[in-house]
């Protein structure tokens, strides 16, 4: 890219806008056939072709705009910042002062409150349409706020991150029933509480279960491949194992969740040491595809094993968890805990109890692999991960290593499976395809082999990022009525994927917490640490 | 030195010990044995199998053929050729070290010596359950293993860097991490591979010091490969000689030094040299075939050695004997085996290596 | 026995479905040692190219002779599919080179499921059939084969002697094999290993896009989530033959589709992909390196 073909020097405009007219000519090959013709059925049912041009135009000519800002303003920018600041790779300070100012910062919040207060008022008054902007810079407006706290706060923070971040996580579903009964308050509705628990659904829900499931199992495959340096593709066949085990014992035997929350770890225990077995000689790659393809017989067992797993159909009415048997959460017991109390009736109840329910389990995943990582046991994984060689010549049993690796992170697996299906009181395989495994393996990856702090962000960022997306109904307003930012959830999540990687090739927390010290903890640079090959 | 070493018993004894990797022969029928306490090395030129040795004393390698008996200090024996390649430093007490350094680079040097304390801390943690309950005596035993840790890195003069990773570290430290990572694992038998391979001077003065040291105080034998002479000859009792995985002189380092075999073969002499050798032990034939100018026909062409002969009868592996058949150009010291047989029928030609 | 012949038949035309696929997994891992996730889809764009092309040309034309519209499908197929390749590895793959070894395999998989759901967000998520292109069936002593199948298979073996040609009788080829061995020392040696890994996912993009009209031709359908079944058992066909081995890819394509025909037609069609797996497994059990793999020797 730097090769310069004349002798006279290029300016930084003048190669970005050659490099502009390379990205127009390869993105019009790539996109010509795709988005310039598209592939419909016509009224009998036969493919006809329509074109597209005015939209492959567009496309092009965007790739070609950001490809000459990238070139012509990113890279120097990104080249100055890695001089200003090449130890930590963060955005430099002066960068960060100028964009986060005290009067912003105060307007930032007069905006966010106003329009909390008034935003019911302006968007009657305005139409959905433009009240989707509304909606939109009023969020703007508490993200820069927030972010703006963050980052004045960024040596408290990063000194208690860990206790900050379990404190707000205790505390997310009271800020979000608070938040929401604050805004039904400000649309002067009637029911205040109702309308709050409602509301709060969504954001306990799909935000806070659905991020936590996704941490839960990124710390559980944590184990296996941040710690023991173990490549495994099929980590999704034990959440499978551990929400089958829950689905049939409890809807055939009635068992409770709190037995059978144990028995479906165990259960995938013991596939993980099944899988371990004849895995064990493996390397790498090898390694890669035999778990994998571990992943897939075991959803094509549960797809054909019709007798036993009911098929693709799945198993429906998986009970429910009770609180420990003093009240339930089915409306037709006799201990529903709204007779208990004597509340109102609220589905949201049980996903609030289901949310502390999995940041338990998260927080159990997380402590446990704290403890093990303090053992021999977590020692040798790492050191495993280092260099098996070495670890044999030290007397370690190797055999023995990897199996516990494989046994406890499927452990893990199992629990947050039999969650999973208390959860969505419906499994099937459909919820166990291979792309869980990439999903939970990228989190892994992105968020820093071994950290459980930078996987917990990851998951946050990827999980949350494209659960947001679902609330993007603003840019209906854009591209029209029609148009459903769901669709294009998993293209971004995988490009995504594809820009963090290349942005952090160790993740977000590439430094190594040491497990014993003689003087100082002193983080280990990850430079210097391996990724295991087998 | 030698008094106490003829009285010490064997702690590793080799017996006929072969290794085939398909056709070819890197270990031919190799007996040799390391007295207890003793500092014995392993010399020979580059690809005379002195690291399979190694990987077979160590359980890297399953040897073709062969006993390998290793005798603790309480008296038990171990075949180490039967033991899985774990076990051998858990349950015969053989620790090695790697030619090209094996360290956990991403873990601290702390750590790295924890590890090595593994079987034992398994132990007193209860297999990890009683540790993770946090029972009192798996403290104990995690903070005797600090202990240690703390000794040996004392010992090897890497205490102020106990918190770094051990990938940081200069070349010469981490040889001797690796030493003290070994010794972590309360070794009888400590085999080194090449420790001073790649130090400077003043480094392979503090690894005499450090073997020295850890001989004297924890009593422990020692087998190393070594290419350094100054390391060999200062450091060592015994030293066995290899050439094409053949032993061909065993010995106190002074009577080996005197070898015209080992000479001939490797100890320090240059190739051109060898003829030097090979005159003043007279022998005539050889003599006369330095008169004559090296055939480019057959010879090596450009290599440094008119009796290395081509590459491809440098070695001939026959399956059917299962034994080196080398060339006449190819080993030097079967020239000087060749010559001193002939001598001993001739009684009044001098030999000046032997006894 | 005929129906034996029969399933050695079918299994020939699936293998070397799977064969021209697992060339391009083994390709790029003989060369950069990275898994190409995303070689399922390159498959699956390559399928999607040939319908479009299908249908340019029956809209276009009145009738177009179908050996001339195959052979601009495959062509025009293999241009375009490169591209997406080319593209793919210098935006994706080649930055990460030499640094963390999971960081390219991450970034496969991302745009394995950027490109699959590119398709479906462009395309539609529907499957997309076309009219049998080819119908011709000969019955010989009870057999059927039918002309597609012969396609197939001699497509397959005209290709893959062209790439024999090219990986074992051009410079180029022997760029590639230098690559392969020592990447570090081709450069030192002047070859140009940027360029050479370029045209190594350029050739594994033609033969993936090869198979995709091929495997269009003779299903008649396609879909955006065509690329994994389809990727995943060509990857499996080439661990299983030794990755790294041109041979093995082959070999391993055509086992892989052998095991899948006789499990369906003896056993149950519901668990070949089960068997194919199962193999795989108990086959990397006792070969830990693959039928044609060179033994990882464990260097101490």
């Amino acid at each position: 890219m730097s090769l310069q073909t004349s002798t006279q020097p290029t300016s930084p405009v003048q190669q970005a806008l050659r490099e502009a007219l390379i990205a127009g000519v390869v993105s019009f090959g790539l996109f010509f056939f795709f988005i310039g013709l598209k592939t419909d059925q016509n009224i009998r049912n036969e493919l006809v072709l329509v074109t597209r041009w005015g939209l492959l135009t567009t496309v092009v000519v965007l790739t070609m705009i950001v490809r000459f800002l990238y070139v012509a303003y990113a890279v120097p920018f990104l080249a100055r910042q890695k001089i200003a600041d090449a130890v930590t790779g963060l955005l430099p300070d002066s960068t960060g002062t100028k964009f986060f100012r005290v009067p912003f910062f105060i307007g930032s919040l007069a905006l966010a409150a106003v329009l909390i207060v008034f935003g019911s008022a302006i968007v009657a008054w305005t139409g959905p349409n433009i009240g989707a902007y509304v909606t939109l810079i009023r969020a703007f407006a508490i993200i820069y706020a927030v972010a703006a706290v963050m980052f004045y706060g960024r040596a408290f923070i990063g000194r208690n991150f860990a206790s900050i971040g379990i404190v707000s996580l205790i505390l997310y579903p009271i800020l979000v029933v608070v938040i929401l009964a604050l805004l039904a308050w400000s649309n002067g509705s009637a029911n205040i509480t109702s309308a709050a628990f409602q509301g709060s659904l969504k954001w306990v829900d799909n935000f806070g279960i659905q991020i936590l499931i996704y941490v839960m199992l990124a710390w559980g495959l944590n184990i296996v491949v941040g710690l023991a340096g173990l490549l495994d593709l099929g980590y999704v066949a034990f959440y499978a194992v551990g929400a089958y085990s829950y689905a049939l014992l409890g809807t055939h035997f009635g068992l409770s969740f709190w037995i059978l929350l144990p028995m479906a770890g165990i259960l995938a225990a013991f596939w993980g040491v099944m899988l371990g077995f004849p895995v064990l000689r493996l390397r790498g790659d090898y390694l890669a595809i035999v778990t994998l393809a571990f992943g897939e017989i075991i959803r094509l067992v549960l797809i054909n094993w019709r007798e036993v797993t009911n098929g693709s159909a799945g198993i429906s009415g998986v009970p429910k968890v009770s609180f420990f048997g003093w009240f339930t959460f089915n409306v037709s017991d006799p201990n529903y805990i709204s007779k208990v109390f004597d509340i109102p009736q609220s589905g949201a109840y049980y996903k609030i109890f289901l949310y502390y329910l999995i940041l338990a389990l998260a927080l159990l995943t997380a402590f446990v692999t704290i403890r093990l990582r303090r053992m021999p046991v977590g020692r040798a994984w790492e050191a495993l991960r280092e260099d098996e060689i070495a670890c044999r010549s030290l007397g370690i049993n190797t055999t023995s290593t990897k199996l516990t690796a494989f046994a406890i992170g499927a452990m893990f697996g199992g629990f947050a499976g039999s969650f999973f299906a208390a959860r969505q009181g419906f499994v099937s395989p459909e919820s166990f395809v291979f792309l869980e495994s990439a999903i939970i393996l990228a989190i892994v990856v992105l968020g820093g082999m071994g950290s459980l702090v930078g996987i917990a962000i990851a998951a946050l960022v990827m999980v949350g990022g494209t659960e947001a997306l679902r609330e993007m109904e603003f840019l209906k307003s854009f591209f029209g009525q029609d148009f459903t930012p769901e669709l294009y959830r998993m293209l971004l999540f995988g490009m995504a994927m594809v820009v963090v990687m290349l942005w952090k090739p160790r993740g977000f927390a590439s430094s190594r917490e040491p497990t014993a010290f003689l003087r100082e903890r002193k983080a280990v640079s990850g430079s210097f640490t391996k990724e295991g090959h087998g | 030195m030698s008094d106490a070493a003829t009285m010490s018993t064997p702690i590793l004894k080799l017996e006929h010990l072969s290794m085939k990797f398909g056709g070819l022969v890197a270990i031919g029928d190799l007996s040799f044995e390391a007295k207890r306490g003793e500092i014995t090395a392993l010399i020979g030129p580059n690809g005379a199998g002195k690291t399979t040795v190694f990987n077979c004393i160590t359980g890297f390698y399953k040897p073709t053929e062969g006993m390998i008996t290793m005798t603790r200090r309480d008296g038990s024996t171990h075949l180490l050729e039967r033991l899985p390649n774990h076990e051998i430093p858990a349950k015969a007490k053989v620790a090695r070290t790697f030619q090209n350094i094996r360290l956990f680079s991403g873990m601290t040097l702390l750590e790295n010596l924890l590890v090595a304390q593994h079987n034992k801390l398994m132990l007193a943690s209860g297999y990890t359950i009683l540790g993770l309950l946090g029972f009192s005596g798996y403290k104990r035993a995690a903070a005797e293993s600090v202990e240690l840790a703390k000794y040996w890195l004392e010992k090897a003069d890497l205490i102020d860097r106990a918190d770094d990773p051990a990938g940081d570290l200069p070349y010469g430290a981490q040889r001797r991490l690796e030493i003290a990572r070994a010794m972590c694992t309360e070794p009888e038998l400590l085999c080194l591979d090449e420790p001073a391979a790649g130090l400077n001077p003043r480094e392979s003065l503090a690894l005499n010091e450090l073997l020295m040291g850890i001989r004297a105080d924890t009593g422990t034998s020692i087998l190393l490969i070594e290419h350094d002479m100054s390391v060999v000859m200062q450091i060592s009792d015994h030293v066995v000689v290899l050439e094409y995985g053949r032993k061909i002189s065993d010995g106190d380092p002074s009577s080996v030094r005197s070898d015209p075999k080992v000479i001939a073969a490797y100890l320090g002499v240059d190739d051109d040299e060898v003829g030097d050798v090979l005159v003043e032990v007279g022998d005539e034939q050889v003599i006369e075939e330095l008169d004559v100018a090296p055939d480019p026909e057959h010879g090596p062409g450009a290599s440094s050695s008119m009796f290395a002969g081509s590459v491809s009868d440098t070695i001939e592996h026959s399956d059917e004997d299962e034994r080196i058949a080398v060339s006449k150009g190819a080993s030097k010291a079967a020239q000087v085996e060749a010559k001193e047989a002939r001598s001993a029928e001739a009684p009044d030609t001098t030999s000046k290596g032997a006894k | 026995m005929q129906y034996f012949i029969q399933q050695l038949i079918n299994g020939l035309t699936l293998g070397s479905i799977y064969g021209l696929i697992a060339i391009g997994y083994t390709m790029v891992y003989g060369i950069i040692g990275m898994i190409n996730f995303a070689h399922g889809d390159i498959f699956m764009i390559g399928a999607f190219i040939a319908l479009i092309v299908f249908l340019a040309l029956t809209s276009l034309f009145y009738s177009v002779p179908v050996v001339i519209a195959l052979l601009i499908m495959m062509i025009v197929a293999m241009l375009m599919t490169s591209l997406y390749n080319w593209t793919i590895e210098k935006v994706a793959y080649r930055p990460l080179r030499g640094s963390f070894r999971l960081a390219p395999l991450i970034t496969a998989i991302g745009m394995s499921i950027a490109l699959s759901n590119f398709v479906q967000v462009t395309q539609g998520p529907r499957n997309k059939p076309i009219p049998q292109m080819v119908s011709r069936v000969y019955e010989i002593g009870g057999i059927s084969i039918s002309l597609k199948q012969i396609i197939i298979v001699v497509v397959t073996a005209v290709l893959l002697t062209l790439f024999w040609y090219l990986v074992n009788k051009t410079s180029l080829g022997r760029a590639q094999r230098a690559c392969e061995q020592d990447r570090k020392m081709a450069a030192l040696l002047g070859i140009d290993v940027d360029r050479t890994i370029s045209i190594t996912f350029i050739m594994g993009a033609s033969l993936a896009a090869v198979a995709g009209t091929l495997f269009l031709m003779y299903y008649g359908v396609v879909s955006f989530s065509d690329g994994f079944v389809p990727g995943v058992k060509a990857f499996t066909a080439a661990v299983l033959g030794g990755i790294g081995s041109l041979p093995g890819a082959v070999l391993g394509g055509l086992l892989i589709g052998f095991i899948e025909s006789m499990w369906s037609a003896y056993f149950s069609i519901d668990y070949k992909d089960v068997a194919a797996f199962s193999i795989l497994a108990i086959v990397l059990i006792f070969l830990p390196s693959g039928i044609l793999g060179r033994p990882e020797v464990e260097k101490v």
